[in-house]
């Protein structure tokens, strides 16, 4: 039982892919071992990955696949023989098993006498099949951006440089993009000097590579967290603030780090913390550091790829930079203010928005446009929010895009807007809580940024953020920019997530499909109008496009099941408030007997009508009782004619719950029809009425959710 | 640290002592190219280089015009102007990494006593429907050097590949320097006086003048004018060279029914076309672009489709030279059969390349 062992040797992976890469290549060893027959049972393979290598390797691999017997059925008997002797067929079986003709065999079967041989095919060494199947699945690594160095069909995410493959002590004949592997690792770049030769798989890998000062993952992970707490230490009450990201982008960028803390001139602090730590944290990696209060610190602490700084140059080096880049924000931050956001507002003609949409001068009167009538809507509904603020907000929420500032962090949009909003009285006339109320609004109008971005602080900015959203998804859309599988420059899911989080989070009165027509409107007597696409496309695209955005709210963000969502967005799905409140009401129900009882009853209603239909069999519209209508089918239409309307109640008071407790009662009417009742009966007329009374008890039913998706195998 | 350490290198001994490194090394040195370019890429000893089957190493300085960039001399960190040691390598060699790294040896950098790091840049040119991908050199936290693999340029799939080095001169002197402001780098010392010249005694009035020109002064119209001139001589340029394709069916394919001589004129017209002063032209559109854009004076529908044009020439260039590359070693080896490593070479360069 032989130790396997295969190291990838690559120049620097990207920081952000090594994760994915080596779990890549751990799952693909994992199942090609169990395929192959050299690993007893389904097993998690161990993984180990630095920026320039990704190694798996498995400890007690079969060291060649067991022989394997079976027999072979050949021609019949009576074609095998004539006249006692073997014929051509008899033969050719015979040398296709790879035995002699005197050793065939016969059995019997249902059919009659065959011919049969038992073949025992000898079970390869591991080494042979990993040399022949590894390579394949060294190139299915999945990879964001690969590249060619060698020969245009060997791709890579960066040259392979060497490769270790071995059993036991002995190496696998394995070749990949032109290298041969070996037993030869490499080192630390700097710390290590030569060749690292690795004695055998197993643990001794791990060993030679830490002699050479090279750790894994893990190891990485507390060598740095340790380093930033003792660096930190250092300064009374100080924390390093935690920043799960830029932690695992740095451990991916060194195979033995350390850490050191340095200096900037406390002067700078009077830039905006959120310029600082951007500058910081985006473009120089490093770490913020806190006081006790959570208040930035004039210090920063670097991850490097070395194991220390003696002289102090390194410390020296980023400090450099550091001052340089702050250097810079500063100036950008100055000179920015030599004009206002109010006189930026015309420099917005001159920033392209979408090549075809316009400028951003023209989004923004659009903005301020939709966003007046999403704030009179709410108002109608009796929320509060403040339409005056949101309408100087959306009139200035694009202007910092000609900043110096922006231009340089562009990550820092809406917020240096904010920021610049602040400082610069903008219109005296205004209280100052007012004015705050406009920065914060510019300040928050890009959130929610990903799923777990929280929404924005304020109703004013909430509603600037669907506006300006809702303006760019109309617009690309109208365009027919769709996005499809993994195309979406423009980012417009994570968009339409962000408007279906804000609305289910604020709770607000808007649907999605008015909101989007809206929003096309705004391109009324553009030049853009001349290249949309008609209504009727625009809306059945956007429509999916959303329908599938609030199935991801419902199901990836709050946890419903994927049937309850299905059901629930069957109904309607324009509402995200309500279809979040019908998915809450019906999760509570789904346990009791007499859902699944409805869901399997609305299943064959759907079944039936749909059968009906297709055969063009015609249906009433409302039930009629006749004469000889069934006492179980007068019943049911008599429920129907009472609790119909109590329903309906209850569901416009949205009270999902009780009126889905309800609809439970149905149950027993329902049964009782379904046992006793033939709607598909010969006689027209009592036919067409009872597919009337089944239409009218769908439609009902379905009101809230679309029982018939929920799935009931394994709950009835 | 005094910003005139004696032991420093200064900006023209830091460029002696790379150009020397790559020099013993192979590589042709090549003196800066004299048309304006954004970057060493567009010298035509990285574009045209690239192009085709043929092997090269060379090193350059380029000086990049970014008019957009310039601040005035303001600025302690940004140039209209800055300089790049170019290093290209065709194709990369295995231990390109290893060499890079000792290159910095080479200028005085102990690399044990310093932290340096390879991080993802991906490097890509619109105009020059170029791109590839790479590394930002990182040393102590400040970005020296850009290493790149060339997947693409000029719109065609490359074999083989470059490597291209492009190394930020003056932010390595400032760095070695220890200086805050690029125009205290001293350019040069007299080692009999030891008298120091200055990057900004030699710099710094340019600096200003450009910013001036480029954001105030320069005649709008004029630039217009003279970008629609370039490209239409550019264009017309290409629609010569590809008359002469239709002519002349291709070398490589040995067109039936022409006689050997045919072929060989074919050639000999061919390869003294003028595509090099072509792409001149085509630089020539790219700065002017450059310089309307800095002057805001492209709006915002133009832009797109003013980089699309200069786009399509530099992409039609490219095209061509490769063509008049084929047809050039087909007129040298027009008495002998290809050989067969070659025709390899060929084929599989014009093979689809997986994604």
């Amino acid at each position: 039982m032989p130790d396997f062992l295969l190291e990838i040797g690559c120049e620097e992976i990207p920081a952000r892919m090594i994760d994915a890469a080596e779990t890549d290549l751990g799952v693909r060893v994992a199942k090609l071992l169990l395929e192959q027959g050299l690993l007893p049972t389904k097993a998690i393979v161990p993984t180990m990955s630095t920026p320039r290598r990704l190694t798996v390797w498995a400890n007690g691999i079969f060291s060649a696949q067991l022989d394997v017997t079976e027999r072979l059925t050949g021609p019949s008997v009576t074609v095998a023989y004539k006249d006692g002797q073997p014929t051509p067929a008899a033969h050719a079986f015979a040398k296709k098993a790879g035995v002699d003709v005197s050793r065939l065999e016969t059995v019997s079967t249902a059919k009659g006498e065959y011919l049969a041989a038992k073949v025992t095919r000898k079970g390869r060494r591991a080494s042979e099949i990993l040399a022949e199947t590894l390579p394949k699945e060294l190139s299915s690594i999945y990879w964001p951006k690969s590249m060619y160095w060698r020969k245009p069909h060997e791709r890579f995410v960066r040259p392979v440089r060497w490769l270790v493959a071995m059993l036991d002590e002995e190496t696998i004949p394995l070749e990949f993009d032109g290298i041969w592997a070996g037993k030869t690792s490499h080192g630390h770049r700097m710390l290590f000097d030569g060749d690292v030769a690795i004695p055998r798989a197993g643990s001794a890998y791990v060993d030679a590579l830490r002699a050479a000062k090279v750790l894994g993952r893990g190891e990485r992970e507390q060598q740095i967290r340790k380093a930033l707490d003792a660096a930190t230490r250092r300064i009374p009450g100080a924390r390093w603030r935690e920043d799960r990201s830029l932690l695992d982008t740095v451990v991916n960028l060194t195979e033995f780090p350390s850490v050191i803390l340095g200096d900037f001139d406390p002067r700078f602090l009077a830039l905006p913390e959120e310029v600082l730590v951007t500058v910081m944290r985006d473009h120089q990696k490093y770490f913020a550091v806190d006081d006790a209060d959570g208040k930035l610190l004039a210090h920063f602490l670097a991850v490097l790829n070395t194991d220390g700084d003696r002289e102090g140059l390194i410390r020296h080096g980023n400090e450099r930079v550091l001052r340089a880049r702050f250097s810079d924000a500063r100036f950008f931050w100055e000179t920015d203010q030599k004009r206002s956001l109010l006189e930026r507002l015309e420099l917005l003609r001159h920033v392209t928005f979408q090549k075809d949409l316009g400028n951003y001068y023209e989004k923004t009167r659009r903005v301020q446009r939709l966003c007046s009538w999403l704030s009179e809507i709410i108002k109608q509904s009796g929320m509060a929010v403040r339409a005056g603020v949101v309408h100087k907000a959306a009139c200035l929420a694009k202007t910092d895009l000609t900043t110096e500032l922006v231009k340089e962090f562009t990550e820092l949009q809406g917020i240096v807007g904010g920021l610049y909003a602040r400082v610069q009285e903008l219109d005296s006339t205004l209280p100052e809580a007012t004015r705050f109320a406009i920065a914060d609004a510019i300040y928050d109008h890009y959130k929610p940024e990903s799923t777990e971005d929280g929404v924005p602080r304020s109703m004013e900015a909430s509603v600037l953020s669907i506006g300006d959203k809702a303006d760019t998804i109309a617009g690309m859309f109208s365009l027919g920019l769709v996005p499809s599988g993994s195309k979406d420059p423009f980012a417009l899911r994570r968009q339409a997530n962000g408007i279906v989080k804000v609305i289910a989070e604020r709770k607000l009165p808007l649907r999605l499909g008015d909101l989007m027509r809206d929003a096309r409107a705004g391109y009324q007597g553009s030049d853009a109008e001349k290249k949309f696409v008609d209504e009727v496309k625009f809306s059945e695209s956007v429509t999916t496009f959303f329908r599938e955005r609030v199935e991801f709210y419902l199901k990836d963000v709050r946890g419903h099941a994927y049937d309850v969502v299905k059901a629930v967005l069957a109904a309607d799905a324009d509402d995200v408030v309500d279809a979040l409140a019908r998915a809450e009401a019906v999760k509570q129900v789904l346990h009791m007997p007499e859902f699944l009882a409805i869901g399997a009853a609305c299943k064959r209603m759907r079944n039936i009508l749909r059968q009906a239909e297709e055969k063009g069999i015609a249906s009433g519209v409302t039930f009629h009782a006749l004469p000889d209508s069934a006492p179980e089918e007068k019943n049911l239409a008599g429920y129907i004619d009472v609790n119909g309307p109590r329903v309906e109640a209850l569901r416009k008071k949205k009270e999902y719950g009780d009126a889905l407790m309800l609809l439970a009662t149905a149950r027993e009417p329902v049964d009782a029809f379904f046992d006793k009742v033939m709607v598909m009966v010969e006689d027209e007329k009592v036919r067409a009425n009872r597919l009337a009374l089944l239409r009218t008890l769908l439609k009902e039913f379905s009101t809230i959710a679309d029982f018939s998706e929920i799935v009931t195998e394994g709950k009835a | 640290m005094s910003p005139s350490k004696p032991k420093s290198l200064t900006f023209q001994e830091l460029i002696l002592r790379l150009q020397a490194f790559w020099a013993a090394r192979g590589c042709v040195l090549q003196q800066p190219y004299d048309v304006e370019v954004g970057a060493g890429t567009m010298a035509p000893e990285t574009f045209l280089r690239v192009l085709g089957p043929k092997p090269y190493k060379v090193a350059y300085v380029q000086p990049s015009r970014r008019p957009a960039d310039g601040r005035y001399g303001e600025n302690p960190n940004r140039l209209f102007k800055h300089m790049q040691l170019q290093v290209i390598l065709k194709p990369p060699p295995e231990n390109v990494q290893a060499l890079y790294l000792e290159s910095l040896g080479a200028i005085g950098i102990d690399l044990r006593q310093h932290d340096i790091k390879f991080e993802e840049d991906n490097w890509e040119a619109p105009t020059l429907s170029a791109w590839g991908v790479g590394w930002q050199v990182m040393l102590d936290g400040l970005e020296v050097t850009q290493f790149t693999y060339f997947q693409q340029c000029g719109g065609l799939d490359l074999f083989p590949i470059s490597v291209e080095l492009t190394y930020g001169l003056e932010r390595i002197a400032a760095f070695l320097q220890d200086v805050d402001s690029i125009y205290d780098i001293v350019w040069a010392r007299d080692p009999v006086t030891g008298h120091e010249v200055k990057y900004g005694d030699v710099r710094l009035a340019d600096e200003l003048q450009f910013s001036v020109y480029n954001f105030e002064v320069a005649d709008v119209k004029k630039a217009w004018k003279h970008f629609e001139l370039y490209e239409a001589e550019c264009e017309e340029l290409l629609e010569q060279y590809g008359a002469l394709g239709d002519q002349n069916p291709r070398l490589v394919s040995q067109g039936k029914g022409k006689t050997g001589t045919d072929q060989l004129e074919s050639a000999r017209t061919k390869s003294r076309f003028p595509l090099l002063p072509a792409y001149d032209l085509c630089l020539k559109c790219s700065h002017l672009f450059n310089i309307l854009d800095a002057r805001g004076a492209i709006s915002v529908t133009e832009r797109v489709g003013v980089i699309a044009r200069v786009r399509a020439l530099a992409v039609g260039i490219a095209k061509a030279w490769v063509d008049q590359q084929k047809s050039e070693a087909a007129a040298e080896k027009s008495d002998e059969p290809e050989p067969a490593r070659e025709k390899r070479a060929v084929k599989e360069k014009l093979s689809p390349v997986g994604s």
